[in-house]
């Protein structure tokens, strides 16, 4: 089995009845162990919940799912929690505001039963890229980019195999951008991780992955490398406007007219 | 409306200072910035914290206590806004000068539908009927390419989506013909092909009515290739101002760096480039 996650037909929906939502409608698609898969689309396309599915925040309504090489189970165990992790978009919102930095990092060390916390605390701030002595500071008081470390490194110390990554840089300035995609290209290198990365921005996705989904409106229009992703070379239309939209700004009367 | 001779500046700035008084001590957001403007489409680019949206609100007079803002000039179409008090304020907001603000969900009133919205802001500003202000608030939402105008004027803004939100936004801030459009963040919350269509709307009007547009973002890219001009901010100040078209001409190592973080679709690279800091930028 070199699957890390296998995705087949899956579908979730909210609400019941006539007022029901089909957030995603039959996805399919597989990553290898040690791979990078983007998966890019606008708000709405579906593509977080994917992730939300993934790390069984929301029951899926259809389909199947092979995470780590099992299907998924419906009430997963602490060991499958810790084989996939999860980074979350914005760094001011998803640390407790009034724990301490040590404190975010043990406390998962504590629910899964690790030994050498002492160590492995310190080894994943020196892991990420953060002095030693911000070990007893609050997240206020780090900056967007530092607080981007300490997620990342919650999510690290439980040495997972998966990690899964949504949108980790667009809350941040680019310049700060770009040393967290460097931080996660090592890691992924160091530690041989499989990441499912979610972004709006293409560029990121295709500096970061290997494979690519498109995704409009709770499907996948495209998967596809990362080497047509730079060059817009796509089967579907709708690839190829999002593709065009990406490329700046460009006088264009045709898109004006919508609503 | 009181029209000014074209050759003359639209925006006037000398030395803009804004300060804030804080437990630590004063904070400078903006330490002395100049630049005029004329009916061109100016960008301010620069990262969280340079102070570029402040320097939109100063502007306005919209900086909130305990900001200072202080300067040697500036004018806004010929008047001062510094001296101006309350009641030419009041004029010179939405009649001389607008904003349009990133999120449409927070910047417009969510229990006021968008039509008597629009109405409200233009007969702050003309001396107008119901009906007339009524037609006017059509015409504003047809000039910013809703083609069911009649449906967005009763909706209320939670009834929008993003894009059309901010077309409703970027209507109500055009019906009071200013001279010049502020956009702080216009696209920020849209999806990349709704920003291209807010974009060529706010293009299109701002040429074609012959307006001043600055506009504000940290995307340096999406300005550079929106605006004619572009001030690059750092800490405070104005680091360099460049041809839109001559981005690959930058001089000033900040205005490189940003340009050379950023992953490109034309070109793999196995790393980003780094920004090494030069605490000489903040300086000078």
């Amino acid at each position: 089995m070199n699957e890390a996650i296998e995705v087949s037909d899956l579908e979730v929906t909210f609400g019941h009845g006539t007022k029901s939502f089909k957030a995603v409608q039959g996805v399919s698609f597989t990553v290898p162990f040690g791979q990078s898969f983007g998966l890019v689309g606008e708000s709405g396309s579906g593509k977080s919940t994917i992730l939300r599915a993934l790390s069984v925040l929301v029951r899926p309504s259809g389909g199947r799912l092979q995470v780590a090489g099992g299907p998924l189970p419906l009430h997963p165990p602490k060991t499958f929690r810790r084989r996939v992790q999860l980074v979350f978009q914005d760094p001011y919102a998803s640390l407790h505001p009034r724990h301490s930095i040590d404190r975010i990092l043990r406390e998962p060390l504590e629910v899964h039963g690790f030994d050498r916390r002492e160590e492995r605390i310190l080894q994943s701030l020196d892991e990420v890229g953060l002095p030693r002595r911000y070990r007893y500071r609050y997240p206020h008081q780090l900056s967007g980019g530092q607080r981007q470390r300490v997620a990342i490194a919650r999510a690290l110390v439980l040495e997972p195999e998966i990690l899964l990554l949504d949108e980790p840089t667009s809350a941040l300035d680019v310049s700060i951008q770009a040393e967290i995609l460097n931080l996660l290209s090592d890691l992924r290198e160091a530690r041989q991780l499989t990441y499912l990365l979610v972004s709006h921005n293409l560029a990121v996705v295709a500096h970061m992955c290997d494979r690519v989904a498109i995704m409009s409106q709770g499907k996948i229009v495209e998967v596809t490398d990362s080497r047509h992703l730079r060059t817009g070379t796509f089967t579907h239309p709708y690839s190829q406007q999002l593709w065009a939209s990406s490329q700046g700004y460009f006088r264009d009367p045709a898109v004006l007219d919508v609503g | 409306m009181t029209s000014i001779s074209p050759e003359a500046p639209l925006l006037e700035v000398e030395g803009l200072r804004v300060s804030f008084a804080t437990q630590r001590g004063l904070v400078e957001a903006v330490r002395g910035v100049s630049f005029a403007m004329g009916r061109e489409k100016l960008g301010i680019v620069g990262e969280s914290g340079s102070g570029k949206s402040t320097i939109g609100r100063a502007l306005m007079r919209l900086v909130p206590s305990p900001g200072v803002v202080t300067g040697q000039k500036l004018k806004v179409g010929g008047k001062d806004v510094l001296s101006a008090n309350e009641r030419d304020l009041q004029g010179l907001r939405g009649g001389k000068i607008a904003m349009i603000m990133q999120d449409p969900k927070f910047s417009l009133n969510p229990v006021m539908r968008i039509g008597t919205q629009i109405e409200e802001a233009i007969r702050m500003h003309r001396r107008v009927t119901r009906k007339a202000a009524r037609a006017h608030a059509m015409e504003a939402l047809l000039a910013v390419r809703i083609s069911n105008p009649e449906r967005v004027y009763h909706c209320f803004p939670h009834e929008l989506s993003g894009g059309m939100g901010q077309r409703a936004m970027i209507a109500m801030m055009l019906s009071t013909q200013p001279d010049v459009l502020i956009a702080d963040e216009p696209t920020s919350a849209l999806d990349v092909t709704v920003q291209a269509q807010v974009l060529a709307i706010l293009d299109d009007l701002v040429s074609r009515r012959g307006m001043g547009l600055i506009m504000i973002s940290h995307d340096l890219e999406l300005v550079a290739s929106f605006c004619d001009r572009v001030l690059v901010m750092y800490a405070g100040r104005i680091v360099e101002t460049l041809e839109a078209s001559a981005l690959s001409r930058a001089v000033h190592p900040y205005t490189r760096g940003l340009i050379a973080c950023l992953p490109r679709l034309s070109e793999a690279s196995s790393r980003l480039q780094t920004m090494q800091r030069d605490p000489a930028w903040s300086q000078v």
